[in-house]
């Protein structure tokens, strides 16, 4: 997918993370999280695999993540994505690139 | 080298007799040398101790670079004194090279942080140590490792000497003109002031910093004017609101109460559970609401509970106003509550921190608890407990009475969501071990409750009263599968801060954290 524009989603509640993506050049990933030491490998990776997932090939990517668990991190990132390319408001591919 | 509970101590540690810990009641039987304060002489009578400012009384007191302060906590979060004697001391005095020895530490003392940035303070020992100054020392930049103790810990290590206290500064609520202090009849009042009370015995100087003086004599006085030497009235001790909160409130929230619920079960499985039982909580959401459950089963078996130990709030002063607890001591006081009935509610007395946890004395209110119920921020699959370190390996937290009151009860049951955010609370190896798992019998959580195997007598009871328990490692294995497994914390060889078992042997250390690189 094209990113076209920023968008962003998520809060930065305990437990959630605001994630906001940006047209770039290949991806980048600038990431702080309140667990980095503990989780920071596997956020990347998650953030990483998701991108992939959905075809994002460019992108400068940001999170901000309070402990967000995988799930709501992959919801996140593939919500921001998809409202980048004003694709959000329906024919979400369901059980396709979005699980 | 290793110690009992597995935690590499480094050898350059265990000089002057330090040892590592050895389990539980390693040092029963063994002697205490107490050492004694060098105190001066005041056979001339004095019309009055008030000194004009904190400098007059720290230049009263000797004060000189290299010096121990020591302060108490029983303010919390509102304290302003040990910020403003730090302040005086340093900023007014010049001094420097000087240590802290607080009964705790909060984040009201962030400006302290500055000082160890500086290098104007260049030791702490405390129990709890949080906010900015937990940051700075877990960064490298405190010059010697903190010492952290927990309550009962601290007089032990102030009477063996291995603390000196040049000057203890005692934030008091009221005193009079020649320092009989009290925590109560002022107007930053904290209610009880246990955790002054042994430093004000063993430190050479003592000055009390008040901010309402009263009519001599203040008595009933926690702080006797015969240990002080000097009584300076500040505008305000601290800010009341932050001292005592309105009334602790009781969680609504019903994860909380339904561990509670079985926290009030397991304990009324037990044979300790019988009129005339001791009891302790901490103040935490699930251990404040098993007050309510437990009162529950009192009343069906009709038994009143003996004694109310620690730091005491409003349920526990509603139980003693009923009737339904016989006494209480009390060494901190919570909430407003708990602070206007110290001394004025009947079997509402105040205790001394060595009274209630110190373990070299010849019997702590601790050795008297049936149970005790405290929080966690991580326990593992040996049952040890964590309340130090957050799970960034950064200080954040306090021992408190926390090992103290696990090791002297018969049955100590600890509650505690089974993860927070994505942190596991129940984990495989807890960063800092500050409560042993030998003193720690039962986990509550809100997926499951385990028993430690080393109390096979509670695994009986739970199961004759049809209490479901599982294995640790089942919770444990639940947590990760809901949050993934955390990687290792990356430690740089700097050991920023040594946490001493209560006994005085070593527990373990804090390094300095490396930074995650992505």
């Amino acid at each position: 997918m094209e990113i076209c524009k920023t968008a962003a989603a998520g809060t930065l509640e305990s437990s959630d993370c605001l994630v906001t993506v940006e047209p770039g050049n290949g991806i980048s990933l600038e990431l702080s999280s309140s667990v980095m030491n503990q989780y920071g490998r596997q956020i990347k990776a998650t953030v990483l695999e998701t991108l992939e997932r959905l075809g994002v090939e460019n992108a400068a990517v940001t999170v901000v993540d309070k402990g967000a668990l995988d799930c709501t991190l992959k919801a996140r990132v593939e919500c921001a994505v998809f409202r980048s390319c004003d694709a959000s408001a329906e024919n979400i591919p369901w059980g396709g690139a979005v699980r | 080298m290793k110690n009992a509970v597995g935690r590499d101590i480094p050898d350059y540690l265990l000089v002057d007799g330090k040892e590592v810990y050895q389990g539980k009641q390693y040092m029963d039987g063994k002697y205490i040398q107490k050492v004694g304060p060098r105190t001066r002489r005041y056979e001339k009578p004095q019309e009055t101790k008030v000194v004009a400012s904190l400098v007059d009384a720290l230049k009263l007191c000797g004060a000189r670079d290299g010096m121990t302060f020591s302060f108490h906590h029983a303010l919390r979060n509102g304290d302003f004194v040990a910020n403003m004697v730090m302040k005086a001391a340093i900023e007014e005095m010049g001094l420097k090279d000087l240590t802290i020895a607080a009964t705790s530490l909060g984040d009201a003392n962030d400006p302290i942080a500055d000082y160890i940035e500086q290098g104007k303070v260049i030791g702490i020992q405390t129990s709890g140590i949080r906010g900015r100054m937990g940051e700075v020392v877990s960064a490298g930049k405190l010059k010697t490792p903190a010492i952290i103790r927990s309550h009962g810990g601290r007089p032990r290590a102030i009477e063996a000497g291995e603390v000196h206290i040049d000057i203890a500064f005692v934030a008091a609520p009221t005193s009079d003109c020649v320092g009989n202090c009290r925590g109560i009849g002022g107007k930053s009042n904290c209610g009880s002031l246990g955790y002054a009370i042994t430093d004000s015995r063993f430190a050479d100087y003592v000055v009390v910093v008040t901010d309402c003086l009263v009519d001599f004599p203040n008595f009933p006085a926690s702080v006797e004017a015969i240990d002080v030497d000097a009584v300076v009235v500040v505008d305000s001790i601290g800010n009341p609101k932050k001292i005592a909160s309105a009334a602790a409130r009781i969680s609504q929230n019903p994860r909380d109460l339904m561990m509670a619920e079985n926290v009030a079960k397991i304990i009324a499985s037990t044979p300790y559970f019988k009129d005339g039982f001791v009891f302790q909580t901490g103040v935490g959401g699930p251990s404040l609401a098993a007050n309510l459950f437990l009162e529950k089963y009192m009343d069906e078996r009709n038994i009143r509970m003996g004694l109310a130990v620690g730091g005491i709030c409003k349920p526990m002063v509603e139980l003693l106003k009923k009737g339904k607890v016989r006494a209480a001591v009390d060494v901190q006081d919570f909430d407003l509550d708990a602070v206007n009935s110290i001394n004025q509610t009947p079997g509402h007395f105040e205790m001394s921190a060595s009274q209630y946890a110190n373990p070299a004395n010849k019997g702590a209110f601790v050795n008297k608890l049936d149970f005790v119920v405290l929080a966690a921020l991580e326990i593992d699959t040996d049952f040890n407990v964590n309340v130090l370190t957050g799970s960034d390996g950064v200080l954040r937290g306090a021992p408190g009475g926390h090992p103290d009151t696990a090791a002297g009860s018969k049955v100590c049951i600890i509650v505690t969501p089974l993860i927070r955010g994505r942190m596991a609370t129940v984990c495989e190896k807890v960063v800092t071990v500050t409560t042993p798992g030998d003193c720690v019998d039962v986990l509550v959580t809100d997926y499951g409750i385990a028993v430690n195997p080393l109390r096979p007598d509670l695994v009986e009871c739970l199961d004759k009263a049809g209490i479901p328990h599982v294995s640790i490692e089942s919770l444990k294995e639940k947590a990760y599968s809901l949050v993934g497994r955390p990687d290792d914390l990356q430690w740089e060889d700097q050991v920023v801060a040594v946490l001493e078992a209560r006994d005085g042997t070593i527990l373990d250390v804090v390094r300095k954290v490396k930074p995650l690189e992505l």
